[in-house]
């Protein structure tokens, strides 16, 4: 090897390098991009296996199941109050959501309905773990891009809506506090004024992060015109909440048909849509749900009416036969349980029909032909959540 | 009060006559396929199609608007020989009970001939209703057309109620495991197939049972 000292030879060398590499009759490799079940991006254990040509996408095919826990199986032999803690655990960011679909479906069975005050408060609660759930979302999926301070601003003023929460149900995570028939308990003295306080810290939080996140540039470039979905597809795979209307779906469960039992009806609000069906697109959405979801627990705060919080119901609930799907629009998407009844204790079937699991279910079409860095960005603005997925 | 109960009675009864109109429509479409529907007014609607017209229901819900897919799954309706309850004396693996005589099988809405029924929901953004759809699978062959031509999310769906349940569905194109290992025996919502944590060690609620919230012992304090 001969010693070059020359500068200028040495640029001269190296461009003959790159010529020769330019002129070369490329033939790449296939190669086989494993990611996950432990990455950032994955919210839990999910693993893709991409098989990539170049810097391509040309197949990626998720792999669940590392956190299946058989809550259907489960189900079978559990009463409904402790059905009632176990699913708590399907989408551990907004726990609350999870609960009431399922409640609602055991009070259609039962024909009981919630008195007017648990109403309320539900319906509140629903939409602080949206407000939990998606914030955590915007945070995180600055992150993933790259943007470290978004995440910072998430985690801390979701503490106020979760403190909220827990001092509501006593559990900032899981709160297992709907009932049949209503709710365990009344709201804590003081609870009304600082959700206020809490709603319009966090409606300062939606401003501040459409103009760090939304408004950056680098954010723009790496979502805009990546992981398009149109309507049409999105629809055939069941992609439900706001990827579906990101794509320019005008559909929300709240306001099309909201099960009774909630009072979305009692609330001035709007559901958001965008054409575009991008990652930019459902970013834009949840955010702008965000919003809405704070605006709701506003107006309804105010509204409250007094009464009990629990219905007239037998202490040992036992579930008429019958069977009911019931579905409301969690903050990760259509959520739904269909309950089998057969008279007992415990259900005969639960059919539990997560968000999570047919949103991902169009990552193999997404992903086709996207680059490795629009992965990231196609995965964290689907938005999942493992526990949603696997159940 | 008496205005507002009046006024949710016309709406039930108006429901009630959009799924009406669902159902005959989808009668000229099938013809013989469906079997057999349940409506509750103003809520739902549940359609029993024969097994041979599964692939003619997806293509006919679709042509009438219900293109959003919402799963596809089974129900095993055999009554389970294992304990119902938590404190089930048929778990007992010390000192179990003679058998009992078996529960006649019982089914649920729309009917059912057949211990396994698939089950299908679909859903119309338009319409802002939906249909389940149900479909009777004989003992000695578990198969069914697949949907996810139609439908491409029922292929996740479809998998799943493959392994949990032992169905096969005829031309699925990627019919492996979504959950459970390559090698695991058996299909785990069957009916017949048992939890094994609870075989191995009962409920521990058996132990220590709390009292329920609003139960008998609080009565008790309040009444003292």
């Amino acid at each position: 090897m001969t010693a070059v000292s020359d500068p200028q030879s040495v640029s001269a060398l190296a461009a003959e390098a790159t010529d020769n590499r330019v002129n070369l009759d490329f033939e790449t490799e296939g190669m086989t991009l494993n990611m996950g079940p432990q990455h950032p991006a994955t919210h839990g254990t999910l693993r893709i296996i991409a098989k990539l040509d170049g810097e391509q996408v040309i197949s990626a095919e998720p792999v669940c199941g590392y956190m299946h826990r058989g809550y259907e199986k489960l189900t079978e032999v559990r009463t409904y109050p402790q059905i009632n803690a176990l699913i708590n655990r399907i989408d551990w960011l907004g726990s609350f959501a999870n609960e009431v679909p399922f409640i609602l479906a055991a009070e259609k069975l039962m024909g009981v309905e919630a008195p007017p005050r648990a109403q309320w408060i539900r319906t509140i609660l629903f939409e602080m773990s949206r407000i939990a759930n998606i914030s955590l979302f915007l945070g995180d999926f600055g992150l993933q891009l790259g943007g470290m301070t978004a995440g910072f601003y998430a985690f801390r003023d979701r503490e106020w809506v979760l403190n909220q929460i827990e001092s509501a149900t006593g559990g900032r995570f899981h709160p297992n506090f709907d009932r049949i028939g209503g709710l365990k308990d009344d709201l804590p003295k003081g609870w009304i004024e600082s959700s206020h306080l809490a709603m319009a810290r966090l409606l300062a939080f939606c401003d501040e992060m459409e103009d760090l996140l939304i408004g950056n540039e680098i954010f723009q470039a790496r979502t805009r015109g990546i992981g398009v979905i149109p309507a049409e597809v999105g629809l055939s795979y069941g992609l439900s909440g706001a990827n579906l209307r990101a794509s320019g779906v005008d559909w929300d469960l709240r306001r099309d048909s909201c099960p009774p039992g909630l009072v979305y009806d009692k609330a001035d609000w709007k559901v958001w849509t965008h054409p575009d069906g991008d990652c930019f697109a459902r970013t834009w959405v949840r955010l702008q749900e965000t919003r809405e979801a704070a605006k709701i627990v506003t107006q309804l705060l105010d509204t409250i009416p007094s009464g009990p919080v629990m219905a007239k119901v037998p202490r040992i609930i036992k579930v008429p036969e019958g069977e009911a799907y019931v579905a409301t629009e969690n903050p990760l998407g259509e959520m739904g349980y269909y309950v089998v009844s057969k008279g007992d204790l415990v259900p005969f079937r639960v059919k539990i029909r997560s968000a999570s699991f047919n949103n991902i279910s169009i990552v193999p079409w997404v992903a086709r032909g996207a680059y490795v860095p629009d992965l990231i960005s196609i995965l964290g603005s689907l938005y999942f959540i493992l526990g949603d997925i696997d159940r | 009060m008496s205005s507002a109960e009046t006024e949710t009675a016309e709406i039930e009864v108006a429901a009630d006559e959009v799924r009406e109109a669902v159902l005959a429509e989808l009668k000229a479409r099938l013809g013989d396929g469906v079997v057999d529907s349940h409506i509750r007014a103003g809520d739902d609607l549940w359609v029993r199609v024969h097994r041979d017209h599964w692939l003619d229901t997806a293509q006919a819900a679709r042509a009438m608007g219900y293109r959003f897919f919402d799963f596809i799954s089974a129900i095993d309706w055999l009554p389970s020989p294992f304990g119902r309850d938590m404190d089930a004396q048929e778990d007992l693996v010390v000192d179990p009970p003679a058998p009992k005589e078996p529960v006649p099988m019982t089914t649920g809405y729309a009917g059912g001939d057949t211990r396994f029924q698939v089950l299908a929901r679909l859903y119309s953004v338009t319409h802002g209703m939906g249909i389940t759809f149900k479909a009777d699978l004989p003992d000695d062959d578990l198969s069914i057309a697949t949907w996810s031509a139609v439908f491409a999310g029922a292929n996740w769906h479809e998998r799943e109620a493959r392994e949990m349940f032992g169905i096969t569905f005829v031309g699925h194109p990627n019919p492996i495991n979504m959950y459970l290992p390559t090698d695991f025996v058996g299909h785990p919502l069957r009916k017949d197939f048992p939890l094994l944590s609870r075989r191995v060690r009962p409920w521990p609620g058996i132990v220590d049972v709390e009292p329920l919230p609003g139960g008998a012992a609080e009565e008790e304090e309040e009444e003292s």
